[in-house]
């Protein structure tokens, strides 16, 4: 049976503002369909953004949702859980938005743990603004800011989580669409800071400045280049040149924030009743 | 009678806040205004309160609009370059309209400037730092009590206004103790943000129907909103050309213009005769309060007006103090910011001097009765 978007969705606000061939579209519907699956109510779930293309999102879903300034969706949504520690807490962001104006946010939020979902649509450029290059375009890509070809290095997202502290990380794409509902549902179901990057295509911005003719070529690139993390990792490294790893990446164990932040205010509270002062 | 304490005002602050109900702080430390947040972190824990040290000042700003947007009373606190760098969502708590408050113990800049030292050179960037036409409230203590009692205040405008409200006082002030009574609970007024009473389905986030201030829902509390910081229509999302973008911004700047007898106090000491008028807030304020007695003493007649609200500016009171005395002196630790704010409000009626010191010291008492002598 066809999936019901409509309790989700605030038609009043569509049409949306995504170009035509813009894969956030595709990300948007796996995105209700895996919170669906969990059966999480409408009122206990918040989603934040900050600005960009990809920020756009929060807008259209009929959740507890917030826009906030560029790059700054993680403190926004740190204050929301540490106010609220018994809702689920999910930001959308862009690769600009989330690893350059809030690279620091985002380093930060991974070391503390807390239990926030990070959910980064990287479609390797600055939509948004009109095609300047971000952290994740690839060098020799054309952007308007690099229109010689990009010689600005590369952040790579599961890494830089990773190292930061996350203690779940994944990468899917807007072409592995089911592999891509497990993967929300997984990164949302961990208890601590997950990241997921989902590679996205931007045709506007990106795609046609790259030998991406149509925006179905990019989606093709994705399936011929991502492989299975499995897969990945068994296959010798001159095989694997050029390809990179979806999946679950990355799984670590760790005190969750919040839980260990109000264990601490039970136990002072605890203290201070025993004194019985 | 409440508890006599022996505070520092920056504690004071700390207190404050406990008073009015404040049960979230978040900043990043920055001297002269730590012990705001060290004073904070040993109490909010105890009342199940949240104390978070963020990884800057753009960061603290963003948590606590997060967790005011979620019901709690949430406040920041920095200094000179920590100010600076507050402004991009102070910006955002200004459009979309959620009352927080923030402190800024004012310390001699630009940049790094001097840490340690007084100053009142903020006072301008409280009004324009961030970008945007916006409303602004700004309150202004000299002394600890009144630390005490502008921060508890400070919380009152911000729910009551829907807004940011700004406590900006000197390092002076924010590291001097003096003895205070924090009054028992219930003695001064503790208002609360009015919440919708119409159904989820009805709400709408900025209904300006409702009057200049709509009321505010809490996040997950049924009514599943839309907050933005692109201009927006009455049921929040964005609208970008159209007449609501005029209205709303006019409400916006209504809303605290508009109630400027009720956001405005200050303190008068013998102004029904005076000539000359002192016009010092903050620490300048004591130091002229000093300088009055003295002046007066000498039979000179000197009176006071000292804002307590510096934003909005008591305009009214100043054009009427301009139309009927020789001069107002302003003493102030800049090279001259709110004298620009008296002189465009006494348009020419009296005569307007500063004084202007911005070597780490406060300008003194006789300083200020120099210049009362000098000009009378
Ligand atoms: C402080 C600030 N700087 C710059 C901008 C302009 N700006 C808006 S979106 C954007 C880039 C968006 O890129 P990304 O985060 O990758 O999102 P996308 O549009 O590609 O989804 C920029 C630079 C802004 N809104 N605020
Ligand atoms: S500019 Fe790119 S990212 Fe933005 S909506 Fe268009 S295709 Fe999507
Ligand atoms: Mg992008």
């Amino acid at each position: 049976m066809a999936f019901n978007y409509d309790p989700y969705i605030r038609s009043g606000k569509l049409p949306h503002i995504w170009c035509p061939g813009c894969t956030f579209g595709i990300v948007f519907k796996s995105l209700l369909r895996a919170v669906d699956s969990m059966q999480i109510p409408k009122d206990d779930i918040a989603l934040v953004s900050g600005i960009g293309c990809a920020s756009r999102l929060p807008g259209y879903v009929d959740w507890n949702t917030l826009h906030t300034a560029h790059g700054r969706a993680i403190p926004f949504a740190t204050g929301l859980k540490m106010a609220r520690p018994d809702k689920k807490v999910l930001v959308v962001s862009g690769d600009g938005d989330a690893t350059a104006i809030g690279g620091n946010h985002f380093i930060h939020a991974c070391r503390r743990n807390i239990d926030i979902t990070v959910i980064v649509l990287n479609n390797f450029i600055y939509g948004m603004t009109g095609g300047q290059h971000s952290p994740t375009t690839p060098v020799g890509h054309m952007a308007t800011t690099m229109p010689f070809g990009n010689v600005d290095p590369t952040f790579n997202i599961p890494a830089l989580a990773k190292g930061a502290g996350a203690t779940w990380v994944g990468r899917g794409t807007a072409y592995h669409v089911p592999a891509l509902d497990k993967l929300i549902v997984g990164a949302v179901e961990h208890k601590g800071l997950s990241v997921l990057e989902i590679i996205n295509g931007c045709p506007t911005t990106h795609g046609r400045r790259n030998k991406f003719r149509t925006p179905t070529d990019m989606l093709l690139w994705m399936k011929e280049t991502a492989l299975p993390v499995s897969a990945f990792e068994k296959f010798p490294a001159e095989k694997t040149v050029g390809k990179f790893p979806i999946g679950v990446l990355y799984k670590g164990e760790a005190k969750e924030y919040s839980e260990t932040y109000f264990a601490m205010v039970e136990h002072l509270q605890k203290k201070q009743e025993g004194r019985g002062d | 009678m409440g508890t006599l304490k022996l505070l520092q005002g920056n504690e004071a602050c700390a207190e404050g806040a406990l008073y009015a109900g404040c049960t979230f702080f978040a900043g990043y430390p920055i001297t002269p205004s730590t012990e705001v947040a060290e004073y904070l972190a040993r109490r909010l824990p105890l009342i199940g309160g949240v104390i978070l040290q963020m990884e800057d000042e753009i960061a603290s700003v963003g948590a606590i609009i997060g967790a005011s947007l979620a019901g709690k009373k949430a406040m920041t606190a920095t200094s000179g370059p920590g100010f600076s760098l507050k402004q991009e969502n102070i910006g955002f708590g200004m459009i979309c309209e959620v009352p927080i408050v923030v402190i800024d113990v004012m310390r001699g800049g630009p940049s790094t400037g001097v840490p340690t030292g007084p100053s009142q050179s903020d006072i301008m960037q409280c009004k324009w730092g961030t970008h945007g036409d916006h409303p602004v409230i700004c309150l202004t203590p000299a002394y600890v009590q009144e630390i005490f009692s502008e921060t508890v205040r400070a919380f009152n405008l911000a729910e009551r206004y829907r807004t940011p409200v700004f406590v900006a006082y000197d390092e002076i002030v924010g590291h001097m103790r003096e003895r205070i009574e924090i009054p028992d609970k219930g003695v001064l007024p503790v208002e609360n943000r009015r919440r919708p009473t119409c159904s989820p389905s009805e709400y709408m986030p900025f209904d300006d129907t409702q009057g200049d201030v709509p009321p505010i829902a809490d996040f997950f509390s049924g009514y599943r909103q839309h907050i933005t910081g692109l201009n927006h229509a009455a049921d929040g999302f964005p609208v970008n050309a159209s007449p609501r973008i005029h209205t709303d911004e006019l409400r916006l700047l209504r809303k605290v213009e508009g109630n400027r007898k009720d956001i405005i106090r200050y303190e008068t000491v013998m102004l029904e005769d005076a000539e000359i008028v002192v016009f010092g807030y903050g620490v300048s304020g004591r130091s002229g309060k000093s300088a009055v007695e003295l002046a007066r003493a000498e039979g000179i007649k000197a009176g006071l007006f000292r804002p307590l609200t510096i934003w909005p500016f008591p305009a009214e009171e100043v054009a009427e103090l301009a139309s009927r005395v020789k001069a107002i002196i302003v003493p102030e630790l800049s090279l001259g910011q709110i004298v620009l704010e008296v002189e465009r409000c006494a348009k020419g009626r009296c005569e307007v001097e500063g004084i202007f010191r911005v070597d780490g010291d406060p300008i003194t008492p006789d300083q200020i009765l120099e210049k009362i002598k000098e000009v009378g």
